[in-house]
């Protein structure tokens, strides 16, 4: 099996894995970050969005080999020194989240979004979550959480 | 301390407790979870609508690399396993109970949806179980099935079940037919239109998934798994599957990735697993994929319905009836039957004074998965039912929607319904004023003429909505069929140093418990937030508790809180008339604090709690030690909220695309305790209404049965750029039927919205009906077949 | 997924070597696609040889008339390449529309086109561009690369460079998506340029990508949207399913031409 190495929140991360083990898999049962979930099989439902070397990337649709030496940051490496992340911090404040399943995929891919687009308007948030499923919160509020965070963080 | 004063009180938007975990990728859903020594099953699955199973040969796959065990039907036999269980009862017009074909856990000799169980393979990864499978060889004798549900119960279409001839489980009606039908005799104008209520498929995003445990030395099970209501399934597992006696299962639901009533089922594999894990001996886990998920979970809705409304000159109501086949699937699941029945025909009146009703409702078997409770359940059908044809009322008698409605409005309460409803309060008229208020009702006319100028067509869709929550009480659904009752548990212990622990029947999947409860037991108790813990989900801490679904959390499940918290300031108040040498009567507790009334006399309750505990010179005969009371509490009705949406669209004829304008909704949940979740409920039912009448689609191929909208490939998810934002109000009138006044808010989106939708698109295109999902190719379709005149408007 | 082996090449040849060698290989470009599908075990190749992190194959290059892509360039490269959007907005704005951002952060132009799935939009640039494809092996025009749904004219061991994009004078791209899946359910690209007019379909056909010789005819004689907005397109041909039928997704290509033909001014 290849030995497969990677950096994962700031700490090196390695196993031995099989070729076809997905990174989203590495991550959940190799090292126990569950933060990431799956919900679904054909990579459109973004709950498993983490940021490989800084870009949004869904880890159900690449392997873990392919992440070899990539720096990767997943939901549980988002907060700093106990501090939230501003959008994380957004999702509380403007209740974006409700059974919880896919906001770490949403936070992740938020984050990535306003690192690309600083200057967020509605309809340009709504268009860029076309990859990641919400099924409690109808995005209003997530919506909400996201122009929110991009306006802290200007 | 005051609770108002620190932003926790009641009626205050006060962030979610919960969110903590989540935001920071520490929640606990049952796939997070390993259990040491845990193997992986698999359920290999029919792959074939109908078909007799002639053989299972398992032996490669047994062999196979990795490969604990694998089971079939004969298994589960053999051990005496009963099968899956339909907990409510409907009786057919004749009297006799509805007809129910056998549910096992895994198939004996016949599959009956793509999809049914097989077998189940455990091994030691899941990839090594998922091979194994492609290796068992099952000689199927496929057979022609039942599918479209229109023709399933002709006497030539295939049988489902040998028990429930041209495929009918039941045969059911309610209302008054003799009334009825006199006065659609006596009748000036009657309306009729045919409806489809399509077929859902769930969809929350968390998928279903198990663990099964053994211990063999203390004989127990443990079940962790994604449910609403976990002691439900411990009962059901217990008393009717067999698996282990009630108090030798431990049933665990931890955080859940949503519900929608898809969880509220007892489904076949985690029964399969938790039976399983002591054959093998070790802890069994499954977690369904998506694809699994589309074909297994219990599917929505499905309904067909010829519906009449009969009115006087002046568009005054006088009688509705209605014939609806709805469909079952293969299977009865849970609650199957409860769902096209009375949770449907009950909401037939809607918001109006209708004399005279008359339902019936054929429950059909068809070779698909089984259909049963998901989010509103019956009602979204009912109201979808009620509000086209008052719309279609309102345009054939060219009377203004609005004021048709308002001809009918039922303005006195209690207001008894010819289909058992006796609704307790309501102000239908304030919250159809309040939308057409906020929707600018008078500015349309322009706005429509300025779209026309661009090429494109608008409209404007009313839901007056009445929907009935709380399923409750006991003694009334007993009367209808239930085969549980429907109260709520809750048990408050206050621990020595003062803080406390609720532990509540209802489950939590996304609706905030955690922070709602906790806000009602601090702005009680006068103590902060932080220092209440609200302890759901799992059996071994909560005694009893009938789950979440139904928008019963609230008026149900508080309520049993606050007769729990009645009972702790009885004993506490008992305890510091003690303490402080004075009477009982003279006690007051206010803001965290017990005082003498008259006196200086105080004792803070961080101080009582410990006495209680301490117990020092307590008067034994007279006030035991500690301080824990629990209660159980069934409400005197269900609860009614209702409201208007008004939805508008504007259509862009060349593609047939719907864009939702604006969506105005405007509720009467009764007294709110937290604003902010109660709207992200009404945000997000909206958003699953708007998916029922835009987007989604569970399509079966008529021929084969195979599931055509198996992935989101197919089966359209709502996604952020299909959605408006919401533009929410209140109204209140508070409910009599509950200490707190609530109404309930989970399904009220789900239920209202999609009538509001398909009244606005049929309203822009000048059309009678559009079947729901009004797809860009149905509305196109639509625009090209419009007659003429319509089409040079 | 079942089993396979993987390899991550250091070069093209030692890539070609691989491929030589293996007994089913697949080559892995960014694996939006491909990933999936081993997923749903609807592949089973013995080998996966990963040139998505080729350095020699991530490269945009303007030189002459002509735009240069290397074919393990990403997505969201295309998308924000200065060069792309200087001398081919259409063509940035056609990548920025491809799946949905973490698609676009991993997802290949060469793999894309490699795959050649009916519903995938850069086949219709390619087609509609006038586009060169070069391999390992030769140069294959784009006109004779794509040969129906997921069949290209690529042989085994083949792999694709980079594309050269000739600069259009103009062109767009309008896709209507498929409400479900978002894959173009109708795109239709136009455009003007040294190979004259040119208007490309994809999603719709049962064959792939395809181009439209009556409305390009037309556009010659005019350029405006009034030029194709009559043209009726035959549903034969056309897929048809729960999304829509034949005539509709026919009706569709007549609508995005107009509306593309606008865009691009």
């Amino acid at each position: 099996m290849p030995v497969v190495a990677m950096t994962v929140n700031g700490k090196p991360a390695s196993a031995d894995v099989e070729a076809r083990t997905l990174l989203v898999h590495f991550i959940r049962e190799h090292l126990g970050l569950t933060g990431t979930h799956v919900g679904c099989d054909t990579s459109q439902c973004g709950a498993c969005v983490v940021h490989v070397d800084g870009r949004a990337v869904k880890s159900c649709a690449i392997l873990a080999v392919q992440a070899e030496g990539a720096d990767i940051v997943t939901v549980e490496g988002l907060a700093k020194n106990g501090e939230l992340h501003p959008v994380q911090q957004a999702f509380r404040e403007h209740h974006g989240l409700q059974c919880g399943f896919c906001t770490p995929g949403m936070i992740m891919t938020a984050v990535d979004l306003i690192r690309r687009k600083p200057n967020l308007d509605e309809k340009t948030v709504r268009e860029e979550l076309e990859g990641n499923i919400c099924r409690c919160t109808g995005y209003h509020n997530i919506v909400k959480a996201i122009l929110a965070a991009s306006q802290a963080m200007r | 301390m005051s609770n108002a004063a620190t932003g926790e009180g009641i009626g205050q938007p006060v962030r979610r407790k919960e969110d903590f975990r989540f935001i920071t990728g520490n929640g606990h859903y049952t796939d997070d979870i390993a259990r040491p020594r845990q193997t992986w099953a698999y359920f290999l699955r029919s792959p074939h609508a109908h078909a007799k199973i002639r053989k299972i040969d398992t032996r490669a796959a047994e062999a196979a690399p990795g490969v604990v065990a694998i089971f079939t039907g004969k298994h589960v036999a053999d051990d005496g396993l009963g099968g899956l269980i339909c907990g409510w009862t409907v009786s057919s017009k004749d009297g006799t109970p509805m007809k129910v074909g056998p549910h096992p856990i895994l198939a004996l000799d016949t599959v009956r949806y793509v999809g049914d169980h097989v077998a189940m393979v455990v091994a030691e990864t899941l990839a090594e179980a998922r091979s194994a499978a492609e290796m068992i060889d099952v000689d199927y004798e496929t057979l022609p099935a039942a599918v479209a549900l229109a023709a399933c119960q002709s006497k030539e279409a295939p049988q489902v079940h040998p028990e429930a001839p041209r495929n009918t489980c039941f045969e059911w009606e309610l209302g008054n037919k003799p009334e009825t039908e006199a006065a659609f005799a006596k009748a000036d104008k009657i309306v009729k239109l045919d409806l489809t209520n399509n077929r859902l498929i769930p969809n929350a995003m968390e998928p279903r998934a198990a663990i099964g445990e053994y211990d063999k030395g203390s004989g127990v099970y443990t079940l962790h798994t994604t449910s609403q209501n976990p002691h439900v399934a411990r009962l059901v597992l217990s008393a009717f599957v067999g698996v282990a006696p009630e108090h030798k299962l431990r049933v665990i639901a931890p955080d859940v990735g949503g519900g929608f009533g898809s969880k509220i089922f007892i489904y076949a594999e985690e029964t399969a697993c938790v039976w399983a894990a002591a054959k093998v001996g070790r802890p069994i886990k499954w977690t369904a994929d998506r694809s699994e998920a589309f074909l297994s979970d219990a599917h929505g809705r499905d309904h067909l319905s010829h519906a009449e409304l009969a009115l006087d000159k002046n568009g005054k109501f006088l009688a509705l009836r209605v014939k609806t086949v709805a469909n079952l699937g293969a299977y009865l699941s849970t609650f199957s039957a409860s769902v096209p029945t009375y949770l449907y025909g009950t909401l037939l009146s809607g918001q109006y004074d209708i004399p005279a009703i008359y339902v019936e409702v054929d429950g059909v078997y068809t070779h698909t998965a089984p259909v049963d409770a998901y989010r509103g359940a019956g009602r979204p059908e009912a109201t979808y039912l009620v509000e086209r044809i008052v719309e279609t009322a309102a345009r054939e008698t060219g009377i203004d929607p609005a004021e048709i409605r308002r001809r009918n409005f039922i303005r006195s309460f209690p207001h008894q319904t010819p289909v058992i409803m006796a609704y307790d309060a309501g102000d239908y008229e304030a919250s159809l004023d309040a939308a057409m208020k906020a929707v600018d009702h008078k500015g349309f006319p322009a706005r429509k003429a300025e779209a026309e100028k661009r090429g494109k067509l608008r409209g404007l869709g009313f839901s007056s909505y009445i929907e009935a929550c709380g399923i409750a009480p006991s003694a009334a659904v007993g009367s209808l069929g239930a085969g549980v009752g429907l109260w709520e548990s809750a048990e408050v212990r206050v621990n020595p140093t003062g803080n406390v622990e609720v532990l509540t029947g209802s489950h939590s999947h996304g609706q905030g418990h955690e922070t709602t409860f906790a806000q009602l037991v601090a702005s009680r108790l006068g103590i902060p937030m932080e220092q209440v813990e609200i302890v759901h989900g799992d059996t071994d801490k909560v005694q009893f508790g009938m789950g979440t679904y139904g928008s019963r959390s609230g008026a149900v499940g508080m309520s049993a809180i606050v007769k729990a918290l009645d009972k702790i300031e009885t004993k506490a108040k008992k305890i510091a008339a003690h303490l402080m040498e004075a009477a009982v009567e003279d006690i007051v507790f206010e803001n965290g604090t017990f005082t003498v009334q008259g006196t200086d006399k105080s004792l803070p309750w961080a101080q009582l709690a410990l006495s209680a505990y301490t117990a020092h010179g307590f008067p034994s005969a007279e006030i035991e030690p500690g301080l824990k009371e629990g209660a159980f509490y069934d409400p005197t009705n269900f609860t009614f909220p209702a409201g208007c949406h008004i939805c508008e669209v504007e259509i862009d004829p060349d593609t047939g695309v719907t864009r939702i304008v604006n969506f105005v909704a405007v509720d009467d949940f009764g007294t709110i305790i937290n604003p902010m979740i109660v709207e992200g409920q009404v945000h997000g039912g909206i958003a699953q209404g708007i998916g029922q009448a835009l987007l989604e689609h569970g399509v079966y191929d008529p021929a084969s049965g195979q599931l055509v909208t198996g992935s989101y490939m197919d089966y359209c998810m709502p996604r952020a750029d299909d959605l408006p934002s919401f533009n929410l109000g209140f109204t209140k009138t508070v409910c009599p039927s509950n200490p707190l006044g609530m109404k309930g808010c989970g399904e009220a989106g789900a239920i209202a919205s999609p009538p509001a939708i398909i009244n606005a698109i049929t309203d822009a295109l000048g059309i009678r009906d559009i079947e729901m999902p009004a797809t860009p190719a149905r509305v196109w379709a639509a625009i090209q077949s419009r007659p003429r005149a319509a089409a040079a408007e | 997924m079942y089993q396979f082996n993987y390899a991550r090449p250091k070069s093209l040849a030692e890539a070609e070597a691989l491929l030589a060698k293996a007994d089913d290989p697949k080559l892995l470009a960014g694996g939006q696609t491909l990933i999936p599908t081993l997923k749903q075990r609807l592949a089973m190749p013995s080998d996966l040889i990963d040139i998505g992190g080729l350095k020699e194959l991530d490269f945009i290059r303007a030189e002459g008339n002509a735009v240069m892509i290397g074919a393990a360039t990403k997505h969201a490269t295309v998308a924000q390449s200065p060069d792309v959007k200087k001398h081919n907005p259409a063509l940035a704005a056609l990548a920025e529309g491809i799946g949905d951002p973490a698609v676009r952060h991993m997802g290949t132009i060469g793999g894309s086109i490699a795959n050649n799935d009916p519903a995938s939009d850069y086949p219709a640039a390619c087609l509609a561009l006038d586009a060169k494809i070069h391999t390992t092996k030769r140069l294959i025009e784009a006109d004779e690369f794509f040969k129906g749904m997921f069949e290209t004219a690529l042989e085994d061991g083949e792999i694709v460079k980079e594309i050269t994009f000739p600069h259009p004078e103009k062109a767009a791209y309008m896709k209507f998506p498929n409400p479900a899946s978002r894959y173009a359910m109708v795109g239709v690209f136009v455009s003007k340029g040294p190979w004259g007019i040119r208007v490309a379909v994809t999603g719709a056909g049962q064959d792939g990508v395809f181009r439209v010789k009556e409305m390009e005819d037309a556009l010659a004689k005019s350029w405006s949207p009034d030029a194709v907005a009559s043209i009726k397109i035959p549903a034969k041909g056309l897929n048809a399913d729960l999304h829509g039928t034949a005539e509709y997704r026919a009706h569709l290509i007549t609508v995005m031409a107009k509306r593309a033909v606008a865009a691009a001014g």
